[in-house]
């Protein structure tokens, strides 16, 4: 056990835990943030995507003392009110059947529009592919990162 | 006009009560299923299909609240059915507010999620239960007005009465409409008058879903709960023999760890009861990565189980005895198993007029064997549940899709009367069949009785995949016969599944050929397999469809046009009298898709396949298009047409169709589940390959066969004939039929077709 400084969603705070936590577990079991999901455990479906300093990371596999000092950002920090431009987007083609995956999915969406607001098909693939939808949303995914192209992530 | 009878039988299934606080609440029952049938049927239906499974709320305040008894996994019928019943009660959409209901409470039961038959089994007294409302807030009105009844008028939550320049907000008179006698009688609205149903609504959790809210199972929490994990057998055919939790219990975290066994051998099961390791190994403790910890060091015993058999009782039948073969079972021997058996008679379904004779005329036989593996449902959410079981009561809450049946197991296996036990239903991280089996709920209460504590039991990704409740393994032989004209006169089908079989001996081309035989065989087998996203059609749909675009192609007719052939005879001139389709409405969906692919202008380069197929009341077909490069098929674009009568929610129909189509084409390409001596082969995202988004369809473009047919489900049958699209127009690209699923490994040996 040791005691971790995290910044998570702007909040700092500090929690007692094995160092070799994966920050999935931190946020879902520690912090009950439990919007990021768990669903392979070995980075293999994205569903845990999270911001650390503004690039999409798989909070399956990062160690919490990996995060120490970086600004971490989970799908419930990224708007007050669910209006940030890709959530909206995601409204707008109604996106999710189930939901599980979606918010892996926006947040890999978000660090794809900051580093490259107005991305090709070919870039948005290369960018989702890495995440994993079950009931097949692609098509909408695309069409709403679309959408939320050339807005301020 | 149409007037419906508020009550069945002798019973009424409609309860009005005032709500505290002022206003009305009417309850109804959103899945009677026997409207239309006699009413001896109807009488010897069970009791609780007519307790009251669904309720409008109506504030003084004008707000509604329409409940939603099924659970929601996907498909939408949260947002869908109460759409329905606010067409009828005539409010504006914008004003309803929709609840997810629970199970065990006296208001619901009936509640699951399978077939895709929820809108299509709710249709009616959805519609109904609305009306009624309407109705009694009109007659409510009319009293407070002294007006005749028939001079009120609704629009958008708002009674109007023209004469007197009089109106009033429901909520106004929601109390005194609790004092009005349920009519025996209500008017449904003319599907041309419909202002709801038929627009396109969004997903009423769409804000929770893309803000993260806990609405999953998985995300349950409460005060002092802990974390359970299993461990379950490394192979099929195998079951616990020892535990040596001397180097875990100690572990950080760690409070325990003991057996559990959710399905004692004796235990007579219920149909949804699958479940493949009885007794499993559970590790309990404060948190996930803790008892994530233990579990990689725990060292268990295993050993090989004997020959033996289980009592099961059958789906509305007589109870089945499952024999359960020992061994440690390899894809290879099933493969062997299957070759063996498909050259030998086998149980006939049906046979019409004398295939062997015409087999024995035909100028031309075609015959083709195909093949499709094991599948795993991988729904994005592990399976989990929560339970909190103390001495006198059990509270569940998670996903899953089968509640009623489950519970009872659970009220036995604890001993506990079924009011003792309150299952809250979670939104489901995807279904697709695997939720219907739910012995994790009963691991987890176990785990929870044993700890005297709340538990969120959570299964790994390996755990789910490699536990069995696979879709069946199955094999298809297809022979079709040609005489001099091409004219089919023959079709005969042998299937096999391992451990149950696809066939569906009544639909097409079943009724379109004067002579057809269908026989099937099962092999038993100790992997255990569930329905999984169409059952059967998922591999009846796509071989069937790949063969007779091979059967046209010899018969040298354009594959359409072959189709629409036969569905003419089916429709004139049916041979025998169970075909379990419509040929009309076969052929309405051919024609609609032949017209919206262009499918007479294929443009340069791209290779089209065609494909449709008719299951769970619904008729779909599918044009696929696609090009190569390097072997690797690019998907260009599917076009789909849908006969589902009339679509409630479009938007919401295509989404679905759209992600079943996304699903088929990477489950055709893609999915297999193999085992080698008992154990699988795929664990986890990076052995068992899932459709990622560069594979998607560049586009789907999805119609809908205008309609004023009450509608049927959209969550299956457009996953089922994509199969075939797709290997259709490989076929074109590559001059190779595909006979075996998955497809992928076979396309890198192919050489393009210049």
């Amino acid at each position: 056990m040791a005691a971790i400084n995290l910044n998570v969603n702007g909040k700092k705070q500090t929690i007692d835990v094995d160092p070799k936590t994966p920050m999935l577990w931190v946020l879902r079991d520690h912090l009950n943030l439990v919007g990021t999901k768990f669903g392979c455990g070995i980075a293999q479906c994205g569903a845990c995507t999270i911001l650390v300093d503004g690039s999409s990371t798989r909070a399956c596999q990062l160690p919490v003392s990996a995060a120490e000092g970086k600004a971490i950002t989970t799908i419930e920090g990224l708007s007050e009110n669910g209006d940030h431009p890709v959530q909206k987007a995601w409204l707008e083609h109604d996106v999710p059947q189930c939901g599980y995956c979606q918010a892996g999915q926006i947040m890999s969406a978000v660090s794809l529009l900051k580093s490259n607001p107005n991305p090709s098909d070919a870039d948005i693939d290369n960018a989702m592919n890495g995440n994993i939808c079950r009931c097949g949303t692609y098509l909408r995914i695309k069409a709403a990162i679309k959408t939320a192209a050339g807005s301020n992530v | 006009m149409t007037i419906v009878k508020t009550s069945i039988g002798r019973r009424s299934f409609l309860k009005v009560s005032a709500l505290a606080g002022g206003g009305l609440i009417l309850g109804f029952n959103s899945l009677i299923s026997c409207v239309g049938k006699s009413e001896k049927e109807i009488l010897a239906l069970p009791k609780d299909w007519f307790e009251i499974n669904g309720y409008i709320k109506i504030g003084d305040n004008g707000i509604v609240t329409i409940m939603s008894p099924n659970p929601e996994g996907g498909q939408n019928v949260k947002t869908s059915m109460p759409m329905i019943v606010a067409e009828e009660l005539d409010v504006d959409w914008k004003n309803v507010i929709v609840e997810q209901a629970a199970l065990n409470t006296k208001y619901f039961t009936r509640q699951f999620i399978g077939g895709s038959q929820a809108i299509r089994q709710g249709w009616k007294s959805l519609r109904m239960a609305g009306a009624t409302a309407r109705q009694m807030l009109r007659e409510a009105a009319a009293l407070a007005w002294q007006v005749p009844v028939d001079e009120i008028t609704t629009d958008a939550g708002i009674l109007h009465h023209k004469q007197s320049g009089k109106s009033a907000g429901y909520g106004e008179l929601a109390s005194a409409a609790t004092k009005i006698k349920v009519p025996k009688e209500v008017k449904l609205k003319e599907v041309k008058d419909f202002k709801i149903i038929g627009t396109s609504q969004k997903n009423v959790d769409g804000k929770k879903i893309v803000t993260g809210k806990p609405l999953f199972g998985i995300d349950t929490n409460r005060e002092g709960m802990l974390i359970a994990m299993i461990v379950h057998p490394p192979a099929f055919g195998m079951k616990l023999k020892s535990i040596d939790d001397s180097s875990v219990k100690s572990m950080p975290g760690i409070k325990d760890v003991f057996a559990v066994k959710s399905m004692p051998d004796e235990y007579e099961r219920q149909f949804f009861d699958t479940c493949t390791f009885p007794e499993v190994v559970a590790i309990v403790g404060n948190t996930t990565w803790e008892v994530m910890n233990a579990k990689r060091e725990i060292k268990i015993e295993w050993e090989l189980f004997t020959n033996h058999s289980i009592m099961k009782k059958g789906f509305g039948g007589p109870a089945l005895k499952i024999e359960i073969p020992s061994g440690l079972e390899s894809t290879a021997t099933h493969q062997a198993a299957i070759e063996n058996l498909m050259s030998k008679p086998m149980t006939v379904a049906r046979k019409d007029g004398n295939p062997e004779k015409a087999f024995k005329s035909a100028t031309k036989i075609i015959e083709r064997t195909y093949t499709a593996p094991f599948l795993a449902h991988n729904c994005m959410e592990p399976m989990n549940f929560f339970a909190h079981v103390t001495a006198d009561k059990a509270e569940l809450a998670g996903p899953l899709q089968k509640p009623e049946l489950t519970e009872q197991t659970l009220s036995a296996r604890l001993g506990m009367p079924i009011e003792n036990i309150d299952i809250q239903m979670t939104r489901l991280g995807g279904g697709f069949g695997r939720r219907s089996y739910a012995h994790w709920l009963l691991e987890a209460a176990l785990i929870s009785q044993k700890m005297n504590a709340p538990v969120k039991l959570i299964y790994t990704r390996e755990d789910d995949m490699t536990s069995g409740i696979y879709r069946p393994m199955y094999s298809a032989k297809y022979r079709a016969a040609l005489d001099a004209n091409n004219k089919l006169i023959a079709f005969h089908v042998k299937a096999i599944g391992i451990p149950e079989s696809p066939l569906e001996e009544n639909r097409f081309p079943a009724g379109a050929v004067d002579n057809y035989l269908a026989e099937e065989i099962t092999i038993n087998s100790n992997l255990t397999t569930g329905s999984y996203r169409a059952p059967r059609s998922n591999f009846m749909g796509a071989v069937e469809q790949s063969f007779l675009d091979e059967v046209a192609q010899v018969a040298a007719k354009d594959p359409i046009e072959f189709r629409l052939e036969l569905l003419e005879r089916a429709l004139n001139n049916p041979v025998g009298e169970n075909n379990d389709y419509d040929a009309g409405r076969y052929a309405g969906v051919l024609k609609l898709v032949r017209e919206k692919s262009d499918w007479n202008n294929v443009q340069p380069n791209i290779y089209r396949g065609v494909s449709a197929y008719f299951c769970h009341n619904t008729y779909v077909a599918q044009v696929l298009d696609l090009t190569l490069e390097n072997n690797k098929p690019i998907i260009q674009r599917v076009c789909c047409a849908v006969d589902c009568g009339i679509v409630v929610n479009p938007d919401a129909a295509t989404n679905l169709a759209e992600g079943a189509i996304v699903d088929g084409i990477g489950v055709a390409l893609y999915g297999a589940l193999t085992v080698k001596n008992g154990v699988p082969e795929q664990t986890n995202f990076h052995n068992y390959r899932m459709i990622r988004h560069g594979e998607a369809p560049k586009s789907i473009d999805v119609h809908f066969v205008p309609s004023e047919s009450d509608p049927t489900g959209m969550g299956e049958p457009t996953f089922p004939p994509v199969f075939a699209a797709l290997a259709n127009a490989l076929y074109k690209g590559t001059g190779k039929r595909l006979f075996k699923q998955p497809f992928a490994n076979q396309l890198k040996t192919h050489a393009l077709k210049m």
